[in-house]
């Protein structure tokens, strides 16, 4: 059933809250504002009564698939379960009341959170300082990318050139060219690693760094990682680690030991904080020695037993969002890392993996994929063998959602044709996991059999398959009365 | 084994290892050995629930919050009234534990609701367009910024040396690649933007005027007579608004912004250390292709049922990549929820009342602040919520004693401008009671010296 939308259930009269009585005449309100600067006219907000706005809202919230009801293996963005402590703990009221300008000495505990926080983020990665102040993955690319311009600018050498492979993430080269960098792309190799030729041939002392995600978006490690980071130092180069894989390291190895200079972290992936429908994130960066003076504005330091907010760093890149970060989320983190302590990490980072190749063995013969053999904490998978049925892997994808299940992240690396990348996660049970194989295994069997079935999925979702091109044609972005 | 979020038993392991015939989880690591860990991490071993439990209510208690303080400090980040069905409808998991909604069937909740919040946000800046959400009032004021000069080839951009100045800092760090010039505009003795210096310095090199309503210091720029100006020469008119202001005061719309952004945290979102922030960002229809971020747009599922989904995302980075409006991806889209559940909650009259609260308790405050021995006030404009007062004495020390008597006091201005040594910026919104107000005013009239 459709939900009609807020507006269209407003009757003049009706309200979902009670306010203190307020006596303030028209005379008096232009006494204190003129009455140019008044609003004239309506605000256009709704007016509902409490019971119908919780409805409403509740509703809504049933026709969302999400990780407390569906296993949702998005790759690469680690849809791993969100703990309810941590949501508890980063809503008590002596966390999430407090105004950013109040006097350190009445946030020290917080900023004790935020501190250890850090501490705990360099020694998982190797870096040698961290900075939770950017507000997503990609604001932690960019913050890094704009702190490689500021350091090259210091040593006044003129670098304008980013590497990128093919297989990364979109957000890569958005970020290097907002920080004022031309792109260039290397090649993959047939395994699916970085081509060390085309490394070599493109890396010169034009080219400030090169980002890298390990493992790839293809679920490979880099086997050749100290080789590409040896290309990389032996020409000025920075390498910059893209930690939307970092769930497949922890405790295993470190970044900073094979050869990342730089590198974002992304707290609500790895680190359990939940994606809220697409935020908010946090995307921390870390960064060894070299880099530490460029971190962005304020650090968080500790003088003796007290926490302060180091602003004194002239040659930061200075400050890349208000405030200090998004700190609820980072609270999350804290509360998750503190539960899993030194033994879980390496138990998480295990366990995605046993996972990720557990899916990939029961499926690869079913959807091939031209990359084989063991992959990390995702896998890839394609399916272009099912295109001479004239099904695309997007039909697979729509057919998924009919058993319940929330379809893999499609059409990406963009280096696969028809990709379809798993991300299990570590803590789905293998009763899930085997739910998922055995429905894209009859999802097969239907291509088969009947494949406008799944032409034509999905079947029983809130709607039916959307009309993308139309939205797009005339977009109709707000509700208007009387269309 | 004794994680709580990890389903897999011994056996479930060793059935998977059989399955994918390999006899332990290291032969499936494919980090070469000389890169990896010989040693375990030094972290702290794992805790209980109950011992972290214990460990972060016993830091908590090291601050001083504003359930137990009394809070006057404004600039930016407000202590608004929070009506309780924001926080329990938005604890929806399935809504929170959702990820960004590509699958447009499976992500109608989601989808609806931003809808609602882009519709919600149109309205009350009577704007023509919204996107989805930005990082934080800062940021989208930067992207606006980069916008403005994707549109109009400019050199430089004038900003308002009263808008927020950690707003400014986040401006340069963004703009700086491009080589946009930031050039502030003076301030008068009325506390708001010099006209005339503006319009001597306005030519058609400027991609964009920048300015704050209200601005920093909590008064009314002269918002009308800065649009003729910017518009004369063809630059871009960027706002940065209060959205709990625009119950009562007019709109970015009625005085002919091109873009207005706003930080979003008044609107259900608890301070938080300013780490709970949404970036509210709108623009002109004509403008909707250059906009950053994700957009709802409203369809049909193919029975003709409505419904919707993410449009125009050849923009985005994972379509465009380095030619992108913008290179954000996840944004902030539970506070975006936030906002939408408190504007339908509060409604049409409640915002008026909420603004006219505001108002009456902070001018309360400002007259009677005035008044006292050592005090004054150094702005003569029209003010919404905020205000900057005088001090006798340091702004520290005053916040030091009041401190002791469970408030938190004004934001200290030298901070930002060393012309404004000895001046703080206090605020007073509708949480604040007339005893509350009472307090201050007399613990002030008590520190003069």
């Amino acid at each position: 059933m459709s939900e009609a939308l807020i507006f269209e259930k407003s009757k003049p009269g009706r309200k979902a809250v009670s306010l203190p009585a307020i006596d303030l005449g028209e005379e008096e309100i232009k006494k204190f504002i003129p009455s140019h600067y008044l609003r004239k006219t309506g605000l256009g907000l709704p007016q509902v009564s409490e019971p119908d706005l919780v409805r409403h809202f509740t509703r809504l919230s049933q026709k969302n698939m999400s990780i407390d009801t569906n296993f949702y293996p998005l790759g690469s963005c680690t849809m791993k379960y969100n703990p309810k402590i941590n949501e508890t703990l980063a809503n008590l009221p002596h966390l999430c009341q407090l105004h950013p300008y109040q006097p350190l000495s009445t946030i020290q505990g917080i900023l004790h959170i935020l501190y250890e926080t850090s501490r705990m983020l360099e020694e998982i990665s190797g870096m040698d300082k961290v900075s939770l102040q950017p507000a997503a993955g990609a604001h932690g690319e960019l913050t890094s990318m704009l702190m490689i311009r500021a350091c090259f600018e210091d040593k006044k050498e003129k670098r304008d050139k980013i590497l990128i492979p093919d297989s990364a993430h979109g957000t890569n080269p958005a970020s290097s060219s907002l920080a004022g960098f031309k792109v260039v792309k290397i090649k993959s190799n047939p395994e699916g690693e970085v081509d060390l030729n085309s490394l070599s041939k493109n890396m010169n002392e034009e080219v400030a760094c090169i980002m890298l995600t390990v493992p790839n978006t293809l679920g490979l490690f880099e086997r050749n990682i100290l080789d590409i980071a040896e290309i990389v130092h032996s020409k000025g180069g920075f390498v910059y680690l893209d930690g939307a894989n970092l769930n497949a390291l922890m405790g295993i190895t470190k970044p900073g030991d094979f050869g990342a200079d730089i590198m974002h972290f992304n707290l609500h992936k790895t680190f359990s904080t939940p994606h809220g429908g697409g935020g908010p994130g946090s995307g921390p960066v870390g960064v060894r020695e070299k880099l530490v003076p460029y971190l962005p504005l304020p650090t968080i330091e500790k003088k003796e037993d007290t926490y302060y907010l180091n602003y004194q760093r002239p040659k930061s890149i200075g400050k890349v969002r208000s405030f200090y970060g998004n700190v609820k989320v980072v609270i999350k983190a804290y509360c998750y890392l503190r539960i899993l302590g030194k033994e879980g990490l390496r138990e998480v980072s295990e366990n995605a993996i046993l996972s990720a190749n557990y899916i990939r063995k029961k499926l690869e013969d079913c959807y091939p994929s031209p990359y084989k053999g063991v992959c990390m904490h995702e896998c890839v998978l394609s399916g272009e063998s099912k295109r001479e049925k004239g099904v695309r892997t997007l039909d697979i994808a729509k057919r998924l959602l009919d058993f319940g299940i929330h379809p893999p992240t499609i059409y990406f690396p963009l280096i696969v044709e028809e990709a379809l990348m798993i991300e299990p996660c570590e803590t789905e049970s293998k009763e899930t996991l085997d739910t998922f194989i055995n429905a894209l295994l009859q999802i097969a069997k239907e291509i088969e059999e009947n494949s406008s079935l799944v032409r034509e999925a999905p079947h029983n979702t809130p709607v039916l398959r959307v009309d993308e091109v139309k939205a797009n044609r005339n977009p109709r972005v707000k509700w208007q009365r009387d269309k | 084994m004794d994680i709580p979020y990890i389903p897999h038993t011994l056996k479930d392991q060793q059935q998977m290892l059989a399955e994918i015939g390999v006899k332990s989880i290291e032969e499936l690591i494919t980090v070469p050995e000389e890169i990896r860990l010989s040693s375990p991490l030094k972290l702290p071993s794992a805790i209980s629930e109950m011992e972290l439990t214990r460990e972060v209510k016993k830091l908590s208690s090291q601050n001083a919050s504003t359930e137990e303080y009394t809070s006057f400090p404004g600039g930016g980040i407000y202590d608004h009234f929070i009506p309780a069905v924001v926080e329990h409808l938005a604890s929806r998991s399935e809504l929170y534990t959702a990820y960004t909604p590509y699958q447009a069937e499976a992500s109608q909740g989601t989808l609806q609701a931003i809808y609602e919040y882009q519709t919600l946000i149109c309205n009350l800046f009577q704007m023509d367009v919204s996107n989805a959400s930005m990082y934080d009032g800062a940021s989208s004021l930067a992207e606006a910024a980069l916008m403005a000069h994707r549109l109009r080839k400019g050199e430089k951009i004038l900003v308002a040396k009263t808008l927020h100045p950690e707003y400014y800092q986040v401006l340069y760090t963004y703009t700086k690649p491009s080589g946009i010039k930031l050039i502030q505009i003076p301030y008068t003795s009325e506390g708001t933007c010099d006209l005339t210096w503006l319009e001597e310095k306005m030519d058609e090199k400027v991609t964009g005027v920048i300015i704050q309503n209200p601005n920093f210091f909590g008064y009314l720029e002269h918002n009308s007579e800065i649009e003729k100006i910017v518009h004369k020469f063809g630059s871009l008119y960027i706002v940065s608004s209060d959205p709990i202001s625009l119950g009562l005061l007019s709109s970015p719309g009625e005085y002919n912004a091109d873009i207005a952004v706003a930080e979003g945290q008044p609107l259900g979102s608890p301070s938080c250390l300013g780490g709970e922030c949404l970036g509210i960002f709108t623009t002109r229809k004509e403008f909707l292709r250059k906009m950053p971020g994700r957009i709802v747009g409203e369809t049909e599922d193919k029975e003709g049922k409505r419904g919707f989904v993410l449009i125009l995302q050849t923009r985005e980075q994972h379509i465009r990549r380095e030619g992108a409006t913008s290179n954000i991806c996840t944004n902030q889209s539970l506070n975006a929820l936030k906002a939408c559940i408190y504007l339908s909650c509060i409604g049409e009259e409640g915002l008026k009342k909420i603004a006219l609260l505001c108002l009456k308790n902070s001018h309360y405050l400002k007259e009677k602040i005035e008044g006292l021995p050592g005090y004054s006030s150094p702005f003569s404009a029209p003010f919404f919520k905020e205000f900057v007062i005088k001090t006798p004495i340091s702004p520290e020390k005053i916040n030091q004693k009041l401190l002791e008597a469970k408030i938190l006091g004004g934001l200290d201005l030298g901070r930002f401008y060393p012309e404004l040594k000895n001046h703080f910026l206090l605020c007073a919104t509708e949480k604040r009671t007339e005893k509350e107000l009472d307090k201050l005013i007399s613990l002030l009239g008590e520190i003069n010296e």
